[in-house]
């Protein structure tokens, strides 16, 4: 059974307490945006064999969302952190790097004043 | 084409062939597909051995003589979803596509063991959807009415009638009692292994190459076109390509490019000890996501809602097995007395609509057909039959018409995810 560390209660919750949410950091595209934008924010999803970063939220706990980073594979958990984060911090990539060598993130990192890590 | 391609190599099977090899210990039987190493090339390669794209390569042959095929696989064969499924057939869907290419299934499968010379076990039992909310007997009510006028025969049925059709029902509740049912007549099961192997004999006797154990690791581009694959055993050559995997799509389309509308989600069955005959109709219970039907060995066949979240593991979340127990039960109290033998599970691959995708794709000879999700099965035939049209004109028929990828940017759904619930 998945078990995943809620960052905003620090509860170890199980599998039943907790609301699958989808793909994490969409970029969420609206009116005026072109139409492969919107169907790629609102379907194509990454839906990767292997890492993968997932919304969450502990809905029989404290109720909030969070972010996992968890393999889809393996099913093994490198770590779960605040929804607030707009890309993984560097603490999940160094926990997925340790085990996965050859992953690379595919985002670019921003300025850090743009994270919210605390 | 021959009426039955298979004649041709590997003997026909018939009640006279069992008398001869009867006569002489069995000694000649032959196998029933060839595995040959693959060629250069091909005309068309597929990936993906199990049912769809078996199915989709015996039909480009039967109806389009296209004959020079690769069927590419990376484990063996059925060894995926057509082996891990619970094997039911109907065609009651809400929306016309979908009852157009669910009943071209169905039908075909009513004709599939004379079509292929190979027992498929297709068991038109009956199915039975049951009502167990106000909101699902208007849902499933919209449905026989759409069903009319898809000429796909259904019919409305009382809790009483459903009491005498199976007495094993519990139809007082309490918590979610019976309030009527959905019922198809030509609904059932098949046999899910014979499917597959029955369209591999024909395949191989057809002289297509089915290549087990050779998963595709990359796929070779050039303007916008695909040359060849590489596999484990090699690089092959085509001049079309067709992706059949369910729930590896995404990975493969990775491969060439381009990202499909599909989550893989782990989906879970099981069986029970077997028994005496006792429930001689497939039952599903979309409220309680819970499907349920004998085998003919008396194993009661039980099949459940999918997790919630993507996974390639080929294994669920146990609750999933306790909730649709649990919520069976109700309905099914002398299901509490069985032991369970088996579970297992299956990656499914989840389109937003829960209606497939038979599409071309932004790479010009690259088809996908994908995302049958919890319902791919009963599909088999039909899909095969859109699919190897699709691939031989390049342009899809009308069974595949609207289940083009393009429905998704143009906000045109086949949307049976209400329809249908949650169980396929």
């Amino acid at each position: 059974m998945l078990t995943l560390t809620c960052p905003c209660c620090g509860i170890r919750a199980e599998e039943t307490e907790l609301a699958p949410g989808g793909e994490a950091h969409l970029k969420r595209f609206g009116p005026g945006a072109s139409d492969e934008d919107f169907e790629s924010y609102l379907f194509a999803r990454k839906n990767p064999k292997g890492v993968h970063f997932e919304r969450w939220r502990h809905a029989y706990g404290c109720g909030k969302w969070f972010l996992a980073a968890r393999c889809t594979a393996t099913l093994e958990v490198f770590g779960t952190y605040k929804a607030q984060n707009p890309h993984p911090t560097p603490e999940i990539v160094a926990a997925i790097r340790a085990k996965r060598p050859d992953w690379t993130p595919d985002w670019t990192e921003t300025s850090p004043a743009e994270s919210l890590t605390e | 084409m021959s009426a039955n391609p298979a004649s041709k190599s590997t003997g026909r099977y018939s009640v006279f062939a069992i008398a001869r090899e009867a006569m002489r210990l069995h000694s000649g039987w032959k196998r029933a597909w060839a595995s040959p190493e693959p060629k250069k090339k091909y005309q068309v390669v597929i990936v993906g051995a199990g049912g769809h794209g078996l199915a989709t390569a015996y039909y480009l042959g039967k109806n389009f003589g296209i004959t020079d095929i690769a069927i590419i696989e990376k484990g063996w064969l059925g060894g995926g979803n057509t082996g891990r499924n619970t094997t039911i057939i109907r065609s009651n869907y809400l929306q016309d596509p979908s009852a157009a290419i669910y009943d071209k299934a169905l039908k075909l499968y009513e004709n599939l063991s004379q079509d292929l010379n190979y027992n498929v076990m297709f068991s038109p039992r009956g199915l039975l959807m049951l009502a167990q909310t106000e909101h699902e007997v208007r849902g499933y009510k919209r449905t026989v009415y759409a069903n009319q006028l898809q000429n796909v025969s259904t019919e409305w049925v009382t809790p009483e009638r459903i009491k005498k059709m199976l007495p094993i029902i519990n139809i007082d509740g309490p918590r979610y009692p019976v309030l009527g049912g959905l019922y198809q007549e030509r609904g059932g099961t098949a046999r899910h292994d014979a499917v597959a192997w029955g369209y591999a004999r024909a395949c191989s006797a057809m002289g297509m190459h089915i290549i087990q154990n050779c998963e595709m690791t990359g796929i070779e581009t050039e303007s916008g076109r695909v040359r060849a694959v590489n596999t484990g055993k090699g690089r092959i050559e085509c001049d079309k390509l067709a992706l059949v995997v369910a729930g590896h799509s995404s990975v493969l389309a990775e491969k060439a490019g381009f990202r499909l509308p599909i989550e893989s989600m782990a989906l879970q069955a099981l069986v029970s000890e077997p028994i005496k005959p006792c429930c001689d109709l497939v039952i599903m219970a979309n409220t309680v996501h819970g499907y349920l039907s004998q085998s003919d060995k008396g194993e009661m066949v039980i099949g459940g809602g999918t997790d919630g979240f993507n996974n390639y593991s080929q294994r669920g979340s146990w609750q999933h097995v306790e909730e649709t127990i649990r919520a069976l039960i109700e309905t099914f109290p002398m299901l509490s007395r069985l032991k369970m033998l088996r579970q297992w599970g299956g990656i499914v691959d989840m389109t937003g609509d829960r209606s497939p995708i038979l599409s071309t794709t932004p790479v010009e000879n690259i088809f996908v057909n994908c995302g049958w999700g919890t319902g791919g099965f009963k599909a088999i035939p039909g899909s095969g039959w859109a699919m190897a049209e699709l691939v031989a004109k390049g342009q899809p028929g009308p069974l595949a018409a609207d289940f083009g990828l393009n429905r998704f940017r143009e906000g045109r759904f086949i949307d049976e995810s209400v329809a249908a619930g949650v169980a396929h």
